[in-house]
């Protein structure tokens, strides 16, 4: 048995250094320029235009309209929402993925379908559809608008399919039989799953959650109708940017916005070290 | 007895998968179950295990009624085809697990770590992930696993079905040897009758779901129960209705017995050191005979050549009952 990972061929290798690094075959060349003009105009530079014109009032302006309380209030809301909304998904969504790949009953096929409605429904249509069943007509009397709760609900209909979609094809891919090699050695049904199963699922559930939290800071056209959008209250800041804009204040839109992506930024790369913590740790 | 198994049925549906299997393995023996695909051997040795359920019948280990008792309390090290070693797992931390489910002391579980590790010569490797591994190495990987929590018998299913010939014959020869060295009670499910015969100190050759031959190398290789076990421990051709290894069959370009069968060579085939002549007789049976090369170039045996074959003396011979398959 020889050690198996062998150092790269030798042409290759002397080669590099020499050629730098941007020497690129034109067929490479030709892909990585499109992408990047591709990723440039779509991303990057309205990007840029945001924190531009965030930063165009200076810092007073941007850290006056951040620290302004009924601001504050938005994105305080928006972001501990977002994260309740992650954590439970991250819980759910992988049992709903387990019992999809691992269990057999009745309406299984439909289920799995039913799943995606939240992401194929226009979001205001997403409202709509709560509404009409916790809405103030509400047939179960449970009427949410105008509520935290409402806006927690909206939120987990909304987010529900990233976790279970990204679990899915991972768990599907488990091989049982580590399942069985890790009972045979001893282990307890729960320490299976924590030890063998689990640490397999940490990059899936991470990257559902990542984009899960993305999409709930985010989340407009379902709140709209049911947020009811009261300052200090229900107020989250896609809709406190609706309203700066309305009232023609750009640099307080692009100001929220720029908080916005940072949050994002931030969960999602602490997101990714905890995954591979976990992963490792095991 | 380390092993006794009573009266065992299973059954899918309408599939028969085991029917009324008794077998006892003495302790410290290396057993092989040897059969077809499809035969009942590896659901045997999952309910050994405990990892299936048996519809009836009893399974003892060590004396031990281990009919209801769970997988994880049978203490029962188990070595699957495809390695199923923990992906996320370095080298190290895989033979660790079923140690440290034990919670027995840190020092302790390295110091047996670093044991197995030189047993199965993966100490250099302790570090790597199981990806960066071999097969051959991946599966002796398992094995170590499996040997960690002192099993008190060591299954293993189709163990180098998934690895290439060579590894497959270097990693035989090495779990005989590692079994001298180890004495725990090994069975080891096969359909490769080369293996067994190689490796076994006793083979149970399983058909069908049942129980064809329980006996050494040797008994099963001589005194074959039935045309079953005759046919599926190497190769059978049959002359006048009996089943015989075609090597003990004598040709002669003369008729020099009473016995011998007329015949003509249909074809003459040399594969390395051996020569396979097929002839078709009088009666209309077509018979391989094997001999050596030196043998085949003496009797200048050609195609369409008069000859005549008879069962060589002390030649075993089994009536023909069931259709030989096919060669």
């Amino acid at each position: 048995m020889t050690n198996v990972i062998a150092p790269p061929a030798g042409p290759a290798r002397t080669r590099r250094p020499s050629g730098g690094l941007f020497r690129l075959s034109t067929a490479s060349g030709i892909g990585l320029g499109i992408g990047l003009v591709w990723f440039s105009v779509l991303v990057l530079l309205p990007l840029s235009a945001v924190v531009g014109a965030a930063a165009a009032g200076g810092w007073s302006a941007f850290a006056g309209t951040l620290t302004d309380p009924q601001t504050f209030a938005a994105l305080r809301l928006t972001v501990v929402e977002a994260v309740l909304v992650t954590v439970v998904n991250a819980v759910i969504g992988t049992i709903v993925a387990w019992v999809l790949v691992r269990d057999d009953f009745v309406g299984k096929r439909l289920l799995d379908v039913v799943i995606d409605i939240p992401f194929a429904l226009p979001t205001i249509v997403a409202g709509l559809v709560l509404l009409s069943l916790y809405g103030p007509d509400s047939p179960v009397g449970f009427n949410i608008v105008n509520t935290r709760t409402g806006i927690f609900l909206a939120l987990l209909f909304v987010t529900l399919p990233f976790v279970v979609r990204t679990v899915q094809p991972v768990l599907l891919e488990i091989e049982v039989e580590a399942e069985e090699a890790a009972a045979s050695l001893g282990a307890s049904r729960f320490t299976t799953f924590r030890r063998v199963i689990l640490p397999s699922l940490v990059p899936a559930i991470t990257a559902g959650s990542s984009l899960g939290f993305a999409r709930a800071i985010s989340e407009f056209g379902s709140l709209v109708l049911i947020s009811g959008n009261t300052p200090y209250q229900t107020e989250v800041a896609s809709l406190k940017i609706l309203k700066f804009l309305e009232g023609d204040n750009q640099a307080g839109a692009a100001a929220v916005a720029v908080l916005l992506l940072l949050v994002a930024v931030v969960v999602i790369v602490a997101l990714d070290i905890l995954s591979r913590r976990v992963a490792r740790r095991a | 007895m380390s092993i006794e198994v009573k009266g065992i049925n299973k059954q899918y549906g309408d599939f028969v998968a085991l029917e009324n299997i008794n077998v006892s393995l003495p302790t410290g023996q290396l057993t092989a179950l040897l059969g077809p695909s499809g035969g009942g051997k590896s659901t045997l040795l999952r309910i050994i295990a405990g990892l299936d359920t048996a519809d009836s019948g009893t399974v003892s280990i060590e004396g031990v009624d281990a009919t209801r008792l769970p997988a994880q309390k049978r203490n029962v090290g188990f070595v699957f085809q495809h390695y199923a070693v923990f992906k996320h797992m370095t080298v190290a931390k895989n033979v660790a697990f079923g140690l440290e489910i034990r919670k027995r002391p840190k020092a302790e579980v390295a110091e047996r770590v670093d044991e197995l590790l030189k047993l199965v010569h993966l100490s250099q490797f302790a570090h790597r992930l199981p990806s960066q591994l071999s097969g051959g190495q991946r599966q002796r990987l398992a094995l170590a696993r499996a040997l960690a929590v002192e099993p008190s018998v060591l299954l293993l299913d189709e163990p180098f079905g998934a690895l290439d010939a060579k590894v497959r014959k270097e990693l035989r020869d090495w779990l005989r040897r590692l079994h001298d060295e180890v004495h725990v009670t090994t069975v080891f499910v096969t359909h490769d009758q080369e293996e067994a015969l190689e490796v076994a100190d006793e083979i149970v050759v399983i058909n069908e779901g049942r129980v064809e031959q329980i006996g050494t190398p040797d008994q099963l290789y001589d005194e074959p129960a039935n045309d079953f076990v005759m046919s599926f421990l190497g190769e059978v051709t049959t002359l006048e209705g009996q089943l015989i290894r075609p090597h003990d069959i004598e040709i002669t370009v003369m008729p020099q017995h009473d016995d011998a069968v007329q015949a003509v060579v249909s074809r003459s085939l040399r594969i390395g050191f051996e020569a396979r002549v097929q002839v078709l007789t009088d009666n209309g049976e077509e018979v391989t005979v094997v001999l050596t090369r030196s043998h085949a170039r003496h009797l200048g045996l050609q195609a369409g050549q008069t000859v005549w074959v008879r069962a060589a003396q002390g030649a075993l011979t089994v009536p023909s009952l069931r259709a030989v398959p096919a060669i």
